[in-house]
């Protein structure tokens, strides 16, 4: 038995080094296809269309139903193909359907889906494969972590909490095999973009109804209706995905291979882009060693782009003496925000004053001055004042996840609010889900805490404090006014109005200030030159489609 | 000799009953659960979710839900992996640990050996002291400096090698000899120590009486009775080994089981956690046994017998 493995792993080590010495040979050949004797030849690219890139760590799962995290999401939605897809401009565009109508009242959407839209295995997409899709993520027994992305639907909510047993009364109906009706709970605005999230994609319906691991195993089973099609998945080691021939805008495609290596260290990844191994090494699928930043940076080959996500310090309201909203005022104007960015994390993040990131534009100057000690130190001996206390009296402990960016930012911080304020911040740092359950039962002072958007809208990041107990609001602030406006804004139909009340729900949550911002985040990479046509969004995520090799 | 193995392997499943029951409720006891995670799920949806992974049983039948399973070694689906169960992750991650573990266990026990006899044979001349410095800087320097170091020498700067991944000869060699450092420095020292202490009894001044070539004094009189506590640390030593280890493969980007010791506990995926040490311990106890069998053809005066000690 052991020899028999041991053979087959002999066997499998061979072929796969002729793999690899194939695809490293075809990388070192690659400048001489700059020879003049291809100009002539008719194909616009001579070149391997071969990206080489780093997905950091095992995809939990490639069910789209069940995908709950960026690793996952990002095979997937190369993969898959949902109703809209987010295009260049950031905006959702017609996909998987070719035709999208939205009712008067925006609460009920008609998609029609494409004529020529096929799965890998030349099956026709139809609207029941989204239908199946849909209702498959919503029933209780799927145990799909992510069925509230699709709550904006009619009767989802219910359904999926088991109030409602009848499927029908959900407001998903394929009323033939091209047309998908949809109903809403309210207008919701970034609907459409919801539709190209991976939670939104539709699945096969016969191979899923079939067979169950399905998802599992790079097999024929694995069928998907996206640009690339799975190859080859050895898990926790290399997944591979080539282009899909059956998908309806195959033309468009240029790269027949992607190979997503699953390195963990980032050292260890970024040596194999130094050495011509990997085509990219960093954002979006990994990240780059924290030491090489700055001499990347030095060099002018480090590239930086924002993306919609804030990293900001929580306050427990309840407790002393951050229950004392000049207090929390205070720790929050005396952060000195662009030295941070500028000594500690180094990667242009952009100084936050405000909760939303600026890619959603609510306001983005800010609703306070960075690093205003005057106004702080005035805040503090109000508070002080307030609450009774003196400066001795104060106790305050600053938490963390244990991570080295994150102990540096605190004690960047803890000496800052030294300096304004003459006090000593203990820290305290615990492993992280230790940490989660921590912050979310509400032991603690300060913590950090960042948030990813989800989709592109400010709803997103606002959304988190509406409830006291929401469970991502940790700080236990609850606000009338707030959640009025929130209520306001699901409500209305005109996107410059609903700017307005979302610009004054925010105004609120800053004039209380149950978190402090610290910065909006940017993701930064390395690339190799020849690689072309990436599509980074603000997101945080990444489209290969119009990718190619020069 | 059957009943010594008896009363061994009954030894055998005591621990590993104990090791179970100990990490079981331990795994239990560390706060957070597989589901916590930054963004919050309603507790709907994390209801059901507990509901379809057991996790809402008492423990106590969890407890013997899990020891049933070990027996049946259907150790279970993975909770963050959901494409996988335990099973595939230990049938996948083994093979590709133990080839490398074997590897880098044959060039320590090999050099580590050789090393030994050359210094102990030129006790405190040149020799000695070259392989001694080897020796400590072998036990001395971590090993993933050792292989962040020869991944920019050998591979970055040299070119002989590929940085990191797995699937050919060339991209075992480096994991290979950063993993086989420190046991090989550690064998080449106790070899050496054993050896001098056996170079200086009398049988082996009788061998060399009777002109016996200093080839087979060396191997076949004094090796042979030096190598005694080597065997003893090579137990643990391959168990340790051949189920790989957390730095060296996570630094090479090697998809053995190494990973799964360590993220497994940071996850809170319980499944891997006890089915990761369940296969530990096995591999672990099952070496130990071998090693004290070996001690009897090793050495025939040790007698494995239940009686008389």
């Amino acid at each position: 038995m052991k020899k028999q493995t041991l053979v087959k792993l002999m066997s499998t080590a061979m072929v796969s080094s002729l793999v690899l010495t194939a695809c490293g040979g075809g990388s070192t050949a690659q400048p001489s296809t700059d020879k003049p004797a291809d100009q002539g030849a008719t194909e616009e690219n001579k070149a391997p269309q071969v990206l080489r890139l780093n997905i950091n760590s095992e995809p939990p799962t490639l069910d789209p139903g069940l995908a709950e995290d960026s690793t996952s999401g990002t095979l997937i939605r190369q993969m898959f193909e949902g109703l809209t897809r987010i295009g260049e401009d950031e905006n959702p565009h017609e996909a998987a359907a070719e035709k999208i109508e939205v009712s008067e009242d925006l609460k009920t959407y008609t998609f029609t889906i494409r004529e020529n839209a096929k799965w890998s295995n030349g099956d026709p997409v139809t609207a029941y494969d989204f239908e199946y899709a849909w209702e498959r993520v919503l029933a209780p027994e799927t145990a799909a972590n992510y069925a509230y992305q699709l709550y904006v639907i009619k009767n989802a909510e219910k359904f999926n909490k088991g109030e409602i047993k009848d499927v029908n009364e959900v407001g998903i109906k394929a009323t033939d095999e091209r047309t998908l009706v949809v109903e809403l709970e309210n207008p919701t605005p970034y609907f459409l973009e919801l539709t190209a999230f991976y939670t939104y994609m539709p699945v096969n319906k016969n191979i899923v109804e079939a067979n169950k691991d399905w998802a599992n195993d790079a097999t024929d089973k694995y069928v998907s209706n996206g640009a690339f099609k799975l190859d080859k998945w050895e898990h926790n080691n290399i997944a591979e995905i080539v282009k899909n021939d059956q998908y309806w805008d195959a033309d468009k495609v240029q790269l027949d291979r992607i190979t997503f290596a699953m390195i963990e260290d980032h050292a260890t990844a970024f040596n194999m882009f130094e050495n011509g191994e990997l085509d990219w090494a960093g954002a979006p699928t990994s990240d780059l060693p924290t030491d090489a930043i700055p001499t990347l940076k030095d060099q002018g080959r480090l590239n930086i782009y924002p993306i919609a996500g804030t990293y900001w310090y929580k306050f427990q309201t309840e407790k002393p003496p951050f229950n004392n909203v000049k207090m929390r005022k205070a720790f929050a104007y005396a952060m000195d925000r662009q030295t941070i960015i500028d000594n500690v994390t180094q990667a242009d993040q952009i100084p936050a004053m405000g909760a939303v990131p600026p890619t959603m534009g609510l306001k983005n100057e800010g609703y306070f001055k960075d690093n205003d000690l005057e106004t702080a130190k005035k805040l503090f001996d109000e508070g002080l004042q307030e609450l009774g206390m003196t400066k001795e009296e104060l106790d305050v402990t600053l938490s963390y996840n244990t991570s080295e960016s994150h102990q540096k930012i605190a004690q960047a911080i803890q000496d800052q609010w030294k300096k304004a304020f003459g006090i000593d911040v203990k820290l305290e740092n615990m492993e992280w889900k230790v940490y989660l359950e921590e912050m979310h039962s509400g032991n603690y002072q300060v913590g950090r805490m960042g948030w990813l958007g989800d989709f592109n809208d400010p709803i997103n990041f606002l959304e988190l404090y509406k409830d006291k107990y929401g469970g991502n609001n940790d700080t236990l602030w609850e606000n009338a006014d707030f959640q009025r406006l929130l209520g306001e804004s699901a409500v209305e139909a005109d996107p410059d109005k609903r700017k307005q009340i979302l610009a004054q729900a925010e105004q609120i949550l800053m004039d209380e200030m149950p978190i402090a911002p610290i910065y909006f985040y940017t993701k930064s990479y390395v690339k190799d030159d020849k690689v072309k046509g990436v599509l980074l969004h603000g997101l945080g995520d990444v489209d290969y489609k119009y990718a190619y090799i020069e | 000799m059957a009943r010594y193995l008896l009363r061994r392997l009954i030894f055998v499943f005591l621990s590993l009953f104990l090791i179970i029951s100990a990490t079981f409720f331990l795994m239990k006891a560390i706060p957070g659960d597989p589901f916590t995670s930054e963004k919050a799920v309603p507790k709907e949806i994390l209801e059901s979710m507990m509901e379809h992974y057991g996790l809402n049983d008492p423990i106590h039948v969890q407890y013997v839900k899990y020891l049933g399973s070990v027996v049946t070694w259907e150790l279970g689906p993975s909770f963050k992996y959901k494409a996988r169960t335990v099973n595939d992750i230990i049938n996948d991650g083994f093979p590709v640990s133990f080839t490398l573990g074997l590897s880098a266990l044959f060039i320590a026990i090999s050099f580590g050996l050789i090393l030994g006899v050359i210094a102990a044979l030129y006790h405190n001349k040149w020799q000695d002291y070259t392989a001694m410095v080897i020796a400590v800087l072998g036990i001395s320097v971590p090993s993933f400096i050792l292989a962040t170091f020869s991944q920019y020498i050998f591979a970055m700067k040299l070119g002989w090698f590929p940085v990191a991944r797995w699937g050919s000869i060339e991209q075992i060699v480096l994991p290979a000899f950063a993993l086989a450092a420190l046991p090989m420095a550690f064998i080449a020292r106790l070899t050496r120590s054993n050896m001098l202490e056996v170079l200086a009894q009398d049988y082996i001044k009788t061998a060399k009486a009777k002109g016996l070539t200093k080839f087979k004094t060396t191997f076949v009189h004094a090796l042979r009775n030096a190598l005694m506590p080597v065997i003893t640390y090579l137990g643990p030593l391959s168990a340790s080994i051949l189920t790989g280890t957390f730095v060296i493969e996570r630094i090479f980007g090697i998809p053995g089981l190494g990973s799964h010791f360590v993220t497994s506990i940071s996850n809170r995926d319980y499944t891997v956690i006890m089915g990761t040490t369940v296969f530990y311990s096995v591999i672990l106890l099952f070496m130990i046994l071998l090693v004290d069998i070996l001690y009897g053809i090793i050495d025939p005066r040790i007698k494995l017998s239940g009686k008389g000690k």
